[in-house]
């Protein structure tokens, strides 16, 4: 049985619909990769997911649970992390009290789980003390990606990780995907750099319109000539 | 140096007295904003309620019979701040938070706030009247006088003057501990960062919303409490100490704690050294000048004081806009 399982989702702001039927299954320890064109709704798709939308339509399942609708202040229990695309530091707070936020649903002690994520992070143990708000885009990420692995998530929801930066800093951002993963999270990406994301990834969804257009592999996906010439640039 | 000492305590340690007092309403005032993302209007006769109920605490104490070398009124004080900080949360639960709730604009907000000090200066005067009240009601306020070496004037500090300072200092560190030491604490700073992150990290918005209102609450009763044990309880408070404290939050910087009590302090000691009697500092230095000094040289009239937060604001403003801290932009 998978882990998480989208089916017929729809979803979207105030009157306006957005997703039209969604389908997607991540099994445990899986990386499930969503790319598509710009609008396409994958933001929109993990929003839903993680209750910050009205669903119209189709469940969400997690773990055996149903968690439709449950909004996201809750889901920290169930163990799902979300990574919103903008906007997710505390600027003001140092990168250790950006940590401790995420932890703050924790009532146990978490100096280890800290301590695992300067471990994943080094950059960020030397800049612990320093606001968030002054560092660069990629450290900025790197903590936003701390903050969600304090919960010691099941399931992480990531909205494209690598956007804005260099291509040293997004190889990176992949290594520590995979590195995460590799301890037993399953992750759900959106990714602009659809090739290098593909082949990382366990399963791979391609959204159009609101709608999955196609749906497969990895490797599958990186094969279909269709796939290539609509979404990967040839 | 009778001169100095003149100054000192009409400029200075008035400055500072009510510079602290609009510390402590500015620290509500901002965080109010910063958390809940509104300007609280109210603030101005929560003061005066938690005066009063300080006022009748002490009543309450006298009645009894208890005895204390400290005024009974400013035992009073801290279990009104409790009842204020209650209130405030009540205020909250019947007013605010049901707006909140069906996504409100901030400007519905700032109108209920609006409804909330109107209904409130209403029933203060409905049970409290309009007249003056003296706090101490047990025995007279005690005056305190410092010698400085050459002056036959002492400067003069009276009892809720030094309780004041103690009371704004004890507030400050204890302000800081709270926000960058407590879980819950730093989730405040969270939340006036970014609240739609906040929610997605799981932190309780209800917790923070609380703990705004407490603290908000609580200094304001001790504000109006303490402002008005210093001089004496007005119930028509609410618009003349509300601007300060406005202007005091801006020029520190919307949301930003310690802005709001550098802020306070600025437009405290602003205003009184404008009202103050700049002639009385010359005197001294007469013989040698070349022109007579005028009876009174102060910058601004004493009737015209209210100016002088306005003018901070207008020019914070239109030069600085996020204020001394670097807040929001309204
Ligand atoms: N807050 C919002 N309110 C109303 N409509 C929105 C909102 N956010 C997104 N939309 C609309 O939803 C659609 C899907 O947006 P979404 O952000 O999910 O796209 P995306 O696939 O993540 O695109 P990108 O690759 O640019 O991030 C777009 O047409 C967008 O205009
Ligand atoms: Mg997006």
């Amino acid at each position: 049985m998978s882990l998480l399982s989208v089916t017929n989702l729809h979803a979207g702001y105030g009157q306006m619909t957005i997703l039209k039927g969604i389908d997607m299954a991540l099994d445990a320890g899986e990386i499930g990769v969503i790319v598509g064109p710009n609008g396409a709704g994958k933001s929109t798709m993990l929003k839903a997911i993680f209750g910050m939308l009205n669903i119209s339509e189709g469940t969400v399942g997690f773990d055996g649970a149903d968690i439709t609708g449950i909004r996201s202040e809750k889901l920290a229990a169930h163990k799902i992390a979300f990574v919103p695309q903008e906007a997710n530091v505390f600027p003001s707070l140092t990168v250790q009290e950006n940590l401790e936020m995420g932890a703050y649903s924790r009532r146990d002690a978490y100096d280890a789980v800290i301590d695992s994520v300067y471990e994943i992070f080094p950059d960020l143990k030397d800049k612990r003390g320093q606001p968030a708000g002054e560092l660069s885009g990629g450290q900025r990420q790197m903590v936003a990606f701390g903050r969600a692995l304090m919960i010691e998530p099941k399931l992480i929801l990531l909205d494209e990780p690598t956007a804005g930066l260099s291509p040293l800093f997004m190889s990176v951002i992949f290594d520590r995907v995979i590195a995460i993963n590799k301890t037993g999270v399953t992750v759900a990406m959106v990714e602009q750099n659809a090739k290098q994301a593909l082949a990382i990834a366990h399963k791979g969804f391609v959204l159009a319109n609101g709608r999955n257009s196609y749906t497969g592999t990895g490797n599958e996906l990186l094969a279909n000539p269709d796939v290539a010439r609509s979404f990967l640039g040839g | 140096m009778n001169e100095l000492v003149f100054f000192i305590d009409n400029g200075l340690v008035a400055g500072l007295i009510i510079g602290a007092i609009y510390a402590l309403g500015a620290i509500g005032v901002t965080l109010i904003f910063g958390i809940l993302r509104f300007a609280h209007f109210a603030h101005g006769d929560m003061m005066t309620m938690g005066a009063f109920i300080s006022l009748i605490i002490a009543f309450l104490l006298k009645a009894s019979g208890f005895h204390s070398p400290l005024a009974l009124v400013f035992l009073g004080m801290f279990p009104a701040m409790v009842i204020t900080a209650a209130i405030a949360i009540g205020f909250d639960k019947i007013f605010y938070k049901p707006l909140r709730e069906a996504g409100a604009r901030p400007i519905v907000l700032v109108m209920a706030s609006l409804g909330v000090t109107l209904m409130l200066q209403g029933v203060l005067r409905l049970f409290g009247g309009v007249s003056a009240r003296n706090m101490f009601i047990d025995r007279p306020k005690e005056i305190f006088q410092f010698h400085l070496p050459g002056a036959r004037r002492a400067i003069v500090l009276t009892e809720p003057q030094v309780i004041l300072f103690i009371f704004t200092i004890a507030t400050v560190i204890a302000l800081h501990y709270f926000l960058t030491r407590t879980r819950l604490g730093k989730a405040m700073r969270a939340v006036s960062d970014n609240p739609d992150l906040a929610r997605i990290t799981g932190i309780s918005t209800e917790h923070v919303v609380w703990a705004t209102w407490i603290i908000g609450g609580a200094l304001a009763c001790a504000a109006g409490t303490l402002l008005s044990m210093d001089v004496a309880l007005k119930p028509d408070l609410s618009w003349n100490i509300l601007l300060p404290i406005f202007a005091a939050t801006i020029v520190g910087g919307i949301g930003q704690p310690y802005g709001a009590i550098a802020g306070g302090f600025l437009v405290g000691l602003c205003e009184s050294l404008s009202v103050f009697n700049w002639a009385i500092l010359l005197r001294p230095i007469k013989p040698y000048l070349w022109f007579d000094i005028p009876s009174s040289l102060s910058l601004v009239p004493t009737e015209y004081k209210l100016m002088v937060p306005f003018l901070i604001l207008i020019i914070v403003l239109i030069y600085r806009p996020t204020g001394i801290f670097k807040g929001r932009v309204l």
